[in-house]
């Protein structure tokens, strides 16, 4: 009975029928290239969502990780070509880090003169979008540019399997970094001190100052990783699409809270979880391709979006208000 | 002694509206350096009243959500909507004559649906946060998105060009030598400070802001003092959405994105707490001013859209550790 009250069984629930319903409408969804496309695209939004859990989780809200993301890929793959380097690890820990220091500057900026967090981000995210485009460079660096090593990674499959007119399609092996990023912050929220701090400043910031939480270290450490998860996301982005384009993830942050939201996470903080948000990412992921799927028009995937958040805040608000009463 | 107080007083009152003007007058003084053969000239400081309102018209929608601590992220959204009903509207209705023509019973027609757009996202957003209890920030995101996306399943995309001459008019005509648009927004303005600081609403609103369990108990209607609130936000933008489309003869759904974060910046910087309670007119239309002046400095100097964006969001965190400095005591 526990099992049926927890909200991830919910979602998993609505997730299975959204499944049949749209399988019925179009028995194309269930080919194995059309799953393996789908988890493909849970990746990039995927790994984003896990670093807007953790914000969303400790009461705050974060808009700047796409700019993040962007700058992270954009510089990094200019400096990888101005250097002549052809790597992967390298280049992924330098748009991790990137993507953490623009963190720290959210963190800075919502710990030490207690602002709230959308204002900051707003505010970092146009800087650094500006930045990026007004200094940097506007033009994209297409795939005779791109730097082959990324590439490379980034085709890697686990399996791969050939259709009966020779061509071959595949479950990207990036999907396994997104499974093992996504088991590191399980471990991390359920596990851990820090963790569980974020859990406590999402709940209530007095008691869990009150309680002997450090808030500066959690408050630094949430917003540093969701800047680390975004840089890293967005240098595979681009070598998963073989493309660095300094325009890229205009609007995704909607998409990513939507998933967050989805998948159970308060938006009063406090509650979460990385399972529900997976769920979350997947549905999001799923109604987007679909629609394509069922020949709805692509204007009208905006309103659907939009909608989803609406619908999905709405049932968290009622569910938390509930709860508290 | 008692006098002294008094000057004391005003002067705390009017801090913030004091440094805006002295900010304003900086920024005057610098561009003026800068480039005096370009910046000083007539044309420059026109062609700001005409552009000014449509940013001065969101900025205090924003102003007001904040006052309760609110935010509303769906103002441009609803401001290119209204655009786009009355214009698909007038494409409607264009008979032989033409769009340009249309008759002034068809321009208030139009006016009506634009306001009325307002008036309904506004309530939309209202009742999403006062009855569903949906974060101010998260509602107005997501129903920003549909607001947008309906405009994009009306247009298709591309921009709805070609609107009635009498509706151009309230976007680029002229009252006694002034930019309509501008007298528009000078009125408008007198009116929402009016209701802020003479009306039951302003001062429920504010009273809510600062304090609202206190409010609660002192038994005001606060569910519906915000939805009026939100209404008000809605029908303001939707104002802005009509200037704008009179100005550029257009409407679509991807116009004026950047508003959003200097309407927030505008917002900010004229004085409002964010947390709710406090904000003027007063305030808003400075701190607007002053931006337009450093944003058509910075062009004149060449600067790229693209690093006027950087400048602004840098702008906005300078004026928040600016603010923490000065309330550090408290």
């Amino acid at each position: 009975m526990a099992l049926l009250r927890r909200s991830e069984t919910v979602i998993a629930g609505i997730l299975l029928l959204a499944m049949v319903l749209i399988g019925t409408i179009n028995p194309a969804f269930w080919q194995l290239d059309n799953l393996f496309s789908l988890m493909r695209s849970n990746v990039i939004i995927g790994i984003m969502a896990m670093g807007v859990l953790l914000v969303l989780i400790s009461g705050g809200i974060d808009v700047s990780f796409p700019a993040f993301a962007v700058a992270a890929m954009y510089l990094t793959i200019k400096g990888m070509l101005a250097l002549g380097y052809n790597g992967v690890v390298l280049p992924l820990l330098a748009a991790t880090l990137m993507g953490l220091a623009f963190g720290a500057v959210n963190g800075f900026f919502v710990y030490k003169f207690r602002m709230i967090p959308l204002i900051v981000t707003l505010g970092t995210s146009a800087m650094v979008r500006g930045f990026l485009l007004g200094v940097v460079g506007t033009s994209m660096i297409n795939i005779n540019k791109m730097p082959t090593a990324l590439i490379d990674f980034a085709r890697t499959d686990v399996v791969s399997v050939t259709k009966a007119d020779g061509t071959t399609y595949g479950l990207t092996a990036m999907v396994l970094i997104y499974l093992g990023l996504a088991l590191a912050m399980h471990l991390v929220l359920r596990y851990t001190m820090i963790g569980r701090s974020a859990y406590a400043l999402g709940g209530d910031p007095e008691a869990a100052r009150r309680a002997g939480f450090d808030l500066r270290k959690t408050i630094f450490f949430i917003y540093c990783v969701a800047g680390a998860l975004a840089g890293f996301a967005g240098l595979l982005h681009s070598g998963m699409i073989w493309l660095a384009n300094p325009r890229d993830f205009v609007g995704l942050e909607l998409d990513v809270i939507a998933a967050v939201v989805l998948g159970g996470a308060s938006i009063f903080g406090g509650r979460g979880s990385v399972l529900g948000t997976m769920l979350g990412v997947f549905m999001l992921v799923m109604v987007k391709n679909s629609l394509i799927i069922m020949r709805v028009d692509t204007t009208w995937q905006l309103v659907v979006v939009g909608l989803i958040v609406i619908a999905a805040t709405a049932l968290s608000a009622w569910r938390d208000r509930r709860r508290a009463a | 002694m008692k006098t002294q107080m008094n000057i004391r007083s005003l002067i705390n009152r009017d801090n913030n509206i004091v440094q805006l003007l002295v900010m304003t007058v900086l920024i005057f003084a610098v561009m003026t350096a800068l480039s005096p053969d370009k910046f000083l000239r007539y044309y420059n400081f026109e062609s700001i009243t005409y552009i000014f309102p449509e940013l001065g018209l969101l900025s205090i929608a924003m102003m007001i959500a904040m006052l309760t601590g609110g935010i509303d992220l769906s103002v441009v959204g609803v401001a290119n909507l209204s655009g786009i009903l009355a214009g698909v509207l007038f494409h409607k209705m264009a008979g032989a004559a033409g769009i340009a023509d249309a008759g002034i019973l068809t321009v208030l027609l139009g006016g009506v649906i634009a306001l009325g757009t307002g008036l309904v996202a506004g309530t939309v957003n209202g009742l999403l946060i006062t009855r569903l209890g949906i974060t101010p920030i998260l509602a107005t995101l997501g129903t920003g998105q549909v607001f947008t996306g309906l405009a994009i399943v009306l247009t298709g995309g591309p921009a709805i060009v070609g609107f009635p001459t009498a509706w151009a008019f309230l976007g680029n005509g002229k009252i006694l030598g002034l930019a309509t648009p501008f007298v528009l927004f000078a009125v408008i303005a007198a009116l929402i400070a009016f209701v802020l600081s003479r009306t039951a609403l302003g001062i429920n609103l504010m009273l809510i802001g600062t304090n609202p369990k206190a409010a609660l108990f002192a038994g005001l209607k606060r569910e519906r003092m915000v939805l009026y609130s939100y209404m008000l936000t809605g029908v303001l933008a939707s104002v802005a959405g009509i200037v704008l489309s009179g100005r550029t003869n257009a409407a679509k759904s991807d116009y004026g994105t950047s508003y959003l974060l200097q309407a927030v910046l505008i917002a900010v910087l004229g004085g409002t707490n964010p947390a709710g309670g406090r904000g003027t007119v007063l305030g808003i239309t400075i701190a607007v001013a002053a931006l337009m002046l450093l944003s058509s400095g910075f062009q004149i100097l060449r600067f790229s859209n693209h690093l006027i964006d950087f400048i602004w969001g840098a702008f906005l965190l300078l004026v928040i550790a600016i603010n923490a400095y000065k309330n550090r005591t408290r």
